[in-house]
């Protein structure tokens, strides 16, 4: 035990002597959140729209008052013609349409049912989609507050999000998307460096031939770890929480299990990672292409899954973030017990259990 | 133009409070071998680095090649080769490659690329070598290859930093033979190394104690000077002063 | 019993036959090198030995435990300070020191006996960070490191390369002492000239051993008669004794060359006088391990 303990406090040195190294571990995750939250956000504020309203009547007028009222989209211009349109998205002016036909009211009042034609700049797809999504939602409120009920088929598109986020802050999308990716970055990649660096200076070599035993090894370069990323993960909350005012909403006990669960998995992919890379940028690319990017990729923290090919879906399952993901959106934002996320904590436990023993079985007791 | 390849006065470098090099002063004739030796630490690595132009000095003067090392840095560099036992070749290219790589840096058009790639290839009997990476020669073709390639461009001194660690009797004494070589087509050679027998075979040497020049002479009258039988014996007496 | 026995041990990676049929035994309290250039073998011998590397064919003992099968035993035994430097940079050489012996299950001040004599010339320096000592200090303190924990066997790959003549000296003093003290060592090294300061030596070239003996036996051994020739133009001297018919062998060793002939050396005299050689000087000399090294590795070159 002292022998694991003195390992614990030698790595401990290396981690705070190496002051550049702490300094990204600690400065990313606050520029990643201060990045999302506020810069590369895919809200829309005052994004300027024309309105070519062909029905003039109360609803019509009512429905574009609505639209333009509530700051996310400012009206640049009435239209009175079809024709007028393509020369102001030419021009760049707005970045949507929205065309109301004839008989928009009557339509409405007597069938119940009414058309709405929305025309976006697609030359921004993600963009273009998140207008529509936001038209989409503020025509569904109009609907449901003159019919008094949700049921008509107004709408196409009501994604989990919007439900579940009812303001549409997409900080709170990234909060649990950063958190993955931080914990992946530290716990994979800086043990995979860590190990490999060993390697590299020799020093390994004097480890192997002495009587610690190569489990001891491993899991004194690994707690520091445990303990940094979940520091780490401590601070994205607390930022979430005191910058964006993001609420917890389901018990923090269990955010911070499911937390060290996929820490540890991680952990034991980047020791994976340190038994076949000999030095340390083979570990660090390894880490980026193999970990970093299908995380920030896969796991539907950026890109929707639901619209990806269907073989890019399936991959996603065998990626571990794809499921703390799912489980930190539930915990965070639905406030989710155990009984709801049990499946994906299930798969992630068994993922872990699974490169855990995979790479105790790899790591090796002598040099090849 | 003087007789001197290397022209020192004074020449000195501190970093904060520590003095690197402490006012060195010598010269160094053309054509000659001259051996620079000291304790790991004694300044030798600063002084070959201001001389090769990489490190300014923080007084002093030196003139290279003629010219001078402050104002003249390029024109420093043109005209000399480096070689050190650290780095000098690249693993993943092939001999060939290495060669043209080298040579084109230094400026040598194509054709004289060509024909000093073929006599280098024959002198070293490398030929069929040519196209075999360099990670897949024995250690000591690599350090004839590299010494060979630091004097491609014909420069007027060659650099050696501990060019011949590591290497076994018969191959060091071939890597010898081809300083010797060049020094005799009048290349200046100024080499570095741990090999006290080495020290003998150059015309003078040089030996660096805490940064200052403590001897400088041929290796026969600096054992005379302190009755020795050996460098190496000279060098310990040198070295063991300081730290009594 | 014998603390090191090696037994026809094979080694390749891939093409390179990195080890060919090595046998040899260090004996009780003997301080055994192996001379040879890099490449030759010898890291990975060593490693071999201390259990990290597993041989294709032959066996091995250290310490009456065999590499294979006892590794976990060996490795508590043994002490290794590996070719590189291997020592955490940037812990002071004071928490490298703690930290080895702890792992080694032991603390400073129990064997602090044994690495007294070396500790206390680094110990002005324990605050400082280990990787900037200098080259000599660094290899004190990688050898107090490796001695920590009283090692029953101790292997030094390379222990002196990179560093300069006085440290040199003071460490093969340092292995004397050790060496009194009764720890068989088995030390590698790539400068002939430390071959003398060993009980025993195996020449090694291209993974084979070309000859294991006392550094006196192996110069004994060497027959032929060695004259050292100079003079005032080496180069011109060397390249016409190449060219000389009569001459078996010719080598620059320090101010002279070593010449070895197939005819007499009055012929050779005559030759060189031909030519015209200033300050022309030939004496009789004797051989050293490098001599003995040159022409086993030629015979060697002629077998293959």
């Amino acid at each position: 035990m002292r022998q694991f303990l003195v390992f614990v406090r030698k790595e401990c040195y290396h981690i705070f002597r190496d002051r550049r190294t702490l300094l990204i571990l600690f400065g990313m995750p606050v520029i990643l959140i201060v990045l999302f939250g506020f810069a590369i956000t895919n809200e829309i504020h005052h994004s300027p729209i024309a309105v070519l309203d062909e029905a003039q009547d109360t609803y019509s007028r009512r429905l574009t008052e609505r639209i333009t009222s509530n700051g996310y989209f400012d009206l640049y211009q009435n239209l009175h013609s079809v024709r007028e349109i393509e020369p102001l998205f030419k021009k760049g002016a707005v970045r949507m349409v929205i065309v109301i036909p004839p008989d928009f009211g009557s339509d409405f009042y007597h069938q119940r049912k009414a058309a709405v034609q929305l025309l976006t700049d697609a030359s921004d797809p993600n963009n273009a989609t998140t207008l529509v999504n936001y038209a989409n939602a503020i025509i569904l409120q109009y609907q449901q507050e003159i019919t008094g009920h949700p049921a008509l088929p107004l709408t196409i598109h009501t994604e989990v999000r919007m439900v579940y986020n009812p303001s549409l802050k997409s900080v709170f999308l990234f909060v649990p998307g950063v958190m993955t990716l931080i914990l992946m970055l530290v716990s994979a990649m800086m043990t995979s460096i860590t190990i490999t660096r060993e390697k590299e200076l020799g020093t390994m070599e004097i480890l192997l031939v002495s009587p610690l035993r190569p489990l001891l090894i491993v899991a004194g370069k690994v707690v520091p770890y445990i303990v940094l990323s979940f520091i780490i993960a401590l601070i994205i909350l607390l930022m979430g929480f005191w910058i964006f005012s993001m609420p917890v909403k389901g018990s923090l006990l269990l955010l911070f299990m499911e937390c060290a669960l996929f820490g540890l998995a991680a952990l034991s992919l980047g020791v994976l990672i340190s038994s076949v890379a000999n030095s340390q940028q083979t570990a660090m690319m390894m880490s980026m292409m193999g970990l970093l990017l299908p995380t920030m990729l896969l796991s539907g923290f950026i890109f929707p899954l639901e619209s990806m090919p269907l073989p890019l879906q399936l991959l996603a399952n065998i990626i571990p973030a794809k499921w703390f993901n799912i489980i930190l959106k539930d915990v965070m934002l639905k406030g989710a017990g155990l009984e709801q996320v049990w499946l994906p904590t299930l798969i992630l436990g068994g993922m872990t259990l699974f490169f855990l023993l995979l790479s105790i079985r790899n790591f090796k007791t002598r040099l090849s | 133009m003087s007789d001197y390849a290397i022209v020192t006065k004074a020449l000195t470098k501190r970093f904060g409070h520590f003095t690197a090099t402490d006012a060195i002063t010598f010269e160094v004739a053309k054509g000659e071998i001259f051996g620079f030796l000291g304790a790991n630490g004694a300044g030798k690595t600063t002084a070959m680095r201001m001389l090769c132009g990489l490190l300014t000095p923080t007084s002093g003067e030196a003139i290279i090649a003629g010219y001078n090392i402050y104002t003249q840095t390029e024109q420093v560099k043109k005209r000399i080769g480096y070689m050190s036992q650290k780095f000098s070749l690249y693993e993943d290219l092939t001999v060939k490659e290495n060669i043209r790589f080298y040579g084109g840096i230094y400026g040598l058009n194509y054709r004289q690329i060509k024909s000093k790639t073929a006599e280098l290839l024959q002198k070293l009997q490398l030929e069929r070598e040519a196209r075999q990476l360099v990670s897949s020669l024995p250690l000591g073709w690599k350090q004839k290859l590299a010494f060979s390639i630091a004097v491609i461009h014909d420069p007027s001194i060659v650099f050696l930093d501990e060019p011949t660690g590591g290497v076994d009797p018969i191959t060091r004494r071939q890597f010898w033979d081809l300083i010797y070589e060049a020094a005799d087509s009048g290349v200046t050679v100024f080499v570095t190394t741990h090999y006290m027998d080495e020290a003998e075979y150059c015309d003078r040497i040089s030996i660096m104690v805490d940064g200052k020049i403590k001897a400088l002479d041929t290796p026969g009258r600096l054992k005379a000077q302190f009755g020795a039988d050996s460098m190496n014996e000279v060098f310990l007496q040198l070295a063991r002063a300081k730290s009594s | 019993m014998q603390p090191i026995v090696v037994q026809n041990i094979h080694k390749r990676f891939g093409d390179v036959k990195a080890l060919r049929n090595i046998s040899f035994t260090v004996e009780e309290g003997e301080l055994f090198g192996l001379i040879g250039p890099d490449g030759a073998g010898k890291s990975t011998l060593f490693r071999i030995l201390t259990t990290l590397l597993l041989a294709d064919e032959g066996t091995a003992t250290v310490n009456g435990l065999h590499v294979v099968k006892d590794y976990r035993s060996i490795r508590r035994q043994v002490g290794y300070m590996p070719g590189r430097f291997s020592l955490y940079q940037d812990l002071s050489v004071e928490e490298n020191l703690h930290f080895f012996a702890t792992i080694f299950h032991t603390s400073v001040e129990e064997n602090y006996e044994l690495i007294r004599d070396i500790y206390e010339q680094i110990a002005p320096f324990k605050k400082r960070p280990a990787g900037k000592l200098s080259g000599g200090m660094k290899q004190k303190l990688a050898l107090c490191c490796a001695l920590v924990h009283k090692p029953a066997v101790l292997f030094l790959d390379e222990p002196t390369t990179g560093v300069d003549p006085v440290s040199r000296k003071e460490f093969w003093e340092m292995l004397q002492r050790l060496k009194q003290k009764g720890i068989p060592i088995l030390v590698s090294t790539p400068y002939m000239d430390e071959a003398v300061l060993c009980d025993r030596v195996a020449l090694i070239q291209k993974g084979e051993i070309m000859q294991i003996n006392t550094p006196a036996a192996i110069i004994a051994d060497f027959k032929k008669p060695i004259w050292a020739v100079r003079a005032r133009n080496m180069f011109h001297l060397l390249r016409d004794l190449r060219a000389y018919e009569g001459t078996d062998s010719c080598y620059a060793f320090g101010e002279y060359l070593h010449l070895t002939l197939h005819t007499g050396i009055e012929d050779a005299k005559a030759w060189l006088t031909a030519r015209h050689h200033e300050d022309l000087v030939i004496q009789s000399t004797t051989a050293g391990i490098e001599d003995a090294f040159i022409r086993l590795m030629q015979e060697q070159n002629e077998t293959v």
